[in-house]
């Protein structure tokens, strides 16, 4: 059964596999071993659905009854975009060029899909408040739109993301603390919207979200792809020299 | 009653701790990240599952916000992991931890 | 119960596939098994009653992930085809 490579230690691997099993099997008891009631926040999520902005219960779930979380989760990926740009290499970027592997199906491909894309993120956008969809659908798509640019070499690689990409970056997470530090000033507390201003609220926020996070996800592609060079000379002068002494099998 | 969440919820725990066996087991950083995923669906099978695991019973909003961010956060760690794995392998030629024993292949 | 029959399929499918990502010997491989296995994920968030995962996760867990991993997997397999055979391919 060994289709993975052999190691030395063989011990590893029954014992990982054992604790593995135990693992499963006890959280399969404790599934079933729950008790009977289930004290659901559904009924608390419906009631006041009115109240929150939205007609759809995720979406207000998500920007407003837990807005909190959704503002750190934004941070989080705020972070990972920050770490991922700091472990670029020191070596020139490649120039703006088109990959060649790019055949003319997927350039005609392009053609077409992008406004489709541009479209659909709007419509998710939109339709997040009375059915499903919402600012992270809309980012997810308009996000695989631009990894496709980014395939065909429409969007050249950086070393670092330009001004204009680090504020879209940041537009998201700046505008969701703005409009949550709002109710601070009228003598309410973090993120608690007045029921007439939720509506508005919740569409400002997600549509910030929605560029913000589709730039994220597009910098997490392209930050983590070294820069391609191209001709070889460049090759031999950006490689570090620890790589030659490792490399050497 | 046994809900359709039921088999979705043990299902979840199975595939955590083959994720998990997954991560301890292999060398290369690359499988750790993929079992990392599968690690992380199984975790979100569990909190959509478990609320429905009664026949009956409507499905957890909350729950499932939760998961769609821990989609979210999950294809970010994923990406910083392989920015690492990335990085490590331009410094140093290797695909392994330096102090794993098993040999490259 | 067709429903039930159906999630007990794909509860299956998927334990089967996660099973094949971890066995096999490819790196390759096993990152075209974790698409597929995003894709039927898919499927069991629809069966779920949770449209909104199904979006996401086809977009960012199957779609985002499986494009960084292949990237990732192209970078460490074609950099050592590049330095072994010192062949020329970018």
């Amino acid at each position: 059964m060994s289709a993975v490579e052999p190691e030395e230690h063989g011990l590893i691997r029954p014992i990982a596999a054992a604790l593995a099993s135990a693992l499963g099997i006890g959280l399969i008891v404790a599934i079933f071993a729950l008790p009977r009631p289930v004290v659901g926040l559904a009924a608390l999520v419906a009631a006041h659905l009115e109240e929150s902005g939205v007609r759809h219960p995720v979406t207000a779930v998500l920007l407003n009854y837990r807005g909190y979380d959704t503002l750190l989760e934004i941070a989080v990926l705020l972070l990972a975009v920050l770490g991922v740009s700091a472990f670029r290499p020191a070596g020139p970027v490649a120039t703006y060029r088109p990959r060649p592997d790019s055949g003319p199906v997927l350039a005609a491909l392009i053609r077409l899909i992008i406004p489709l894309i541009v479209l659909t993120a709007g419509y998710l956008l939109w339709a997040g408040a009375h059915r499903p969809g919402g600012a992270f659908q809309a980012a997810a798509v308009l996000a695989g739109g631009g990894v496709l640019l980014r395939l065909t070499g429409l969007i050249p690689s950086f070393r670092s993301p330009p001004l204009w990409l680090r504020m879209a970056l940041f537009l998201g997470f700046d505008v969701f603390l703005i409009v949550a530090a709002l109710p601070l000033g009228e003598g309410s507390r973090l993120l608690e919207y007045r029921a007439a201003r939720a509506g508005i609220a919740i569409l400002v926020v997600e549509s910030a979200l929605t560029l913000s996070i589709a730039a994220i996800l597009v910098t997490l592609f392209v930050g983590a792809a070294p820069s391609r060079i191209r001709n070889k000379r460049s090759t031999e002068s950006a490689r570090l020299p620890q790589n030659d002494r490792a490399g050497q099998p | 009653m046994i809900g359709g969440g039921l088999i979705y919820a043990i299902a979840g725990a199975i595939l955590f701790s083959l994720g998990l066996y997954g991560l301890v087991v292999h060398p290369h950083l690359m499988r750790k990240l993929i079992a990392f995923n599968i690690t992380g669906s199984g975790v979100f099978l569990v909190l959509v599952g478990l609320p429905q695991r009664m026949a009956g019973t409507p499905p957890d909003r909350v729950s499932e916000a939760l998961v769609l961010t821990g989609i979210v956060v999950a294809v970010s760690a994923t990406a910083f992991g392989l920015a690492l794995v990335r990085r490590f392998y331009d410094l140093t030629g290797k695909t392994r931890l330096p102090n794993d024993p098993r040999p490259e292949p | 119960m067709p429903g039930e029959t159906v999630d007990i399929l794909l509860a299956a499918i998927l334990i089967w596939i996660a099973w094949r990502t971890e066995i096999t010997a490819d790196l390759f491989k096993a990152v075209v098994l974790l698409i597929i296995f995003g894709l039927l994920m898919t499927l069991a968030w629809v069966r779920l009653n949770a449209p909104d995962i199904a979006l996401a996760e086809t977009a960012i867990g199957t779609g985002l992930t499986g494009a960084l991993l292949l990237d990732a997997v192209a970078h460490i397999t074609g950099k050592r085809r590049r330095r072994l055979g010192r062949s020329d391919r970018s």
